[in-house]
């Protein structure tokens, strides 16, 4: 467990970071596609890409909030040594980490507020597959429209009627990682 | 050797991450200013330090960057970013458009456009559009909250009866999706409609102000005007003297002191490209 612990990290963090963040950042630009991001070996049940992106975008400053089976000690012991990140719950988080039915629901989460709607949390969906099929998306980074796999379609719904406010989230499954910014239009 | 001393892209890691996390949350609420602990850079501030910190939290060792100033590629302040970047990330430089992946620019948008694979960070003074208008940032903030954008329609508005006309002729404001009010920093207002729908990913850095705000790809930009009083991208109504170009935005350069001048493309790049294409201006030596 201790060398389970202690491994997984990226073997060069200035470069694999700068490789991942271009993969989270191009997703959040131009919601509905589909990136590659590698470098993080995690520990189950986490996807590398939720690692990576773990990795890439967490540290002491960003409280996480482990959702469901995500709060392992094994992902806690993970997190702690290579991020350093603090645990809280999920209505002081900046990040939140899980599969999509562990968490729910999403008025648990901070949604910003009006003079500083960028203190809203990132919600990390874990697990589910990624396809560019299903749900229509429309709105700023996409030139007409996209098309992603997504859980819940009432709930984003209601994320995106808060604009300027609302919830961030990115998914992730395997290596891969598509994104969700709050004002995408789904339907 | 002292290159080796510094990080990948001069910035430690944790400075990056802060930095990653404030352009997040810009692409996901374009055009509203995120707040982020800007840092010393080795430069002074109002040289690029907010462009220079962005450029070095998004390059990676594969990218092919170019920097231009008022869009050249040859002044002191684009040289000497260039040549940070060189030593301290080891990218490959460019001057042409088309081969940059990442273009660090002040106050022009290069007049090829821009396609899906590239980003453009703006180097940005004053970030906030109305503080000339209300210089209490507590107050601006308010009136972002509550899109109460009437005082920059009457700043506007008083161009015209002062002037005739909308007389704001660089930082020229724009709404971006209709939500926020966004100053495009110190760009003529010629460039202000490639700002709409671009292709490519806009990041704007304000070093001192320390905020950094972002366009996604295919955002709806609009320039603020009246229905009477359209909004108008102008430029010198002369042809490029070297290369002849009618449809890039001038410079004019003082040649004399007895009234001589002439007008010349100020993105250097287009203006050789085209100059080695075969076209003339009358100018051309």
């Amino acid at each position: 467990m201790q060398a389970e612990t202690l491994c997984g990290g990226f073997a060069d963090p200035a470069i694999q970071s700068a490789h991942a963040f271009r993969s989270v950042m191009e997703a959040m630009a131009r919601p509905g596609t589909i990136h590659d991001i590698s470098g993080a070996e995690p520990p189950a049940p986490l996807s590398k890409a939720a690692g990576a992106v773990l990795l890439t975008l967490c540290d002491s400053e960003t409280p996480i909030y482990l959702a469901g089976e995500a709060d392992c000690d094994a992902v806690r012991a993970w997190l702690a040594f290579h991020t350093g990140a603090p645990l809280t719950g999920p209505s002081h988080c900046m990040f939140a980490l899980g599969r999509w039915e562990a968490l729910m629901p999403l008025h648990a989460y901070p949604i910003g507020t009006p003079d500083y709607p960028d203190r809203s949390a990132t919600l990390v969906v874990d697990g589910a597959g990624l396809v560019a099929s299903g749900t229509t998306l429309t709105g700023p980074g996409i030139k007409d429209t996209a098309s992603l796999s997504l859980p819940d379609v009432g709930a984003l719904q209601a994320n995106t009627a808060l604009f300027p406010l609302g919830l961030d989230f990115i998914f992730t499954s395997g290596s891969q990682l598509a994104a969700l910014p709050r004002t995408i239009e789904v339907c | 050797m002292t290159d080796q001393a510094y990080n990948f892209a001069y910035l430690d890691e944790q400075t990056k991450r802060m930095i990653r996390r404030a352009i997040l949350k810009g692409l996901a609420i374009p055009g509203y200013q995120v707040p982020f602990a800007s840092r010393e850079m080795p430069m002074p501030y109002g040289w690029g330090t907010g462009g220079v910190q962005v450029s070095a939290a998004i390059l990676t060792p594969e990218d092919t960057f170019k920097v231009i100033d008022q869009g050249a590629d040859d002044t002191t302040n684009a040289v000497s970013i260039r040549t940070f970047f060189e030593r301290t990330a080891g990218v490959e430089t460019t001057t042409t458009t088309a081969d940059a992946s990442v273009i660090q620019t002040r106050h022009r948008i290069p007049e090829d456009p821009l396609s899906a694979g590239q980003i453009l960070v703006y180097q940005v003074p004053i970030p906030e559009p109305l503080r000339f208008l209300e210089p209490r940032e507590s107050e601006t903030r308010k009136m972002h909250s509550l899109e109460e954008y009437g005082l920059m329609h009457v700043k506007l508005y008083e161009d015209i009866s002062r002037h005739g006309h909308i007389a704001t002729a660089y930082a020229y404001p724009v709404k971006v999706e209709g939500r926020y009010v966004m100053d495009p920093s110190p760009i003529p207002k010629f460039d202000n409609p490639k700002l709409d729908g671009m292709e490519a990913i806009q990041l704007f850095g304000a070093g001192r102000e320390q905020r950094i705000y972002a366009l996604p790809p295919y955002t709806h930009v609009v320039s603020l005007d009246f229905e009477d009083h359209p909004f108008e991208a102008s430029k010198a109504d002369h042809p490029c003297g070297m290369c002849g170009a009618e449809d890039s935005y001038l410079d004019e350069v003082i040649m004399d002191d007895a009234g001589g001048r002439m007008f010349v493309c100020s993105d250097t790049d287009y203006c050789e490209a085209r100059q080695a294409a075969g076209h003339r201006g009358k100018d051309a030596a």
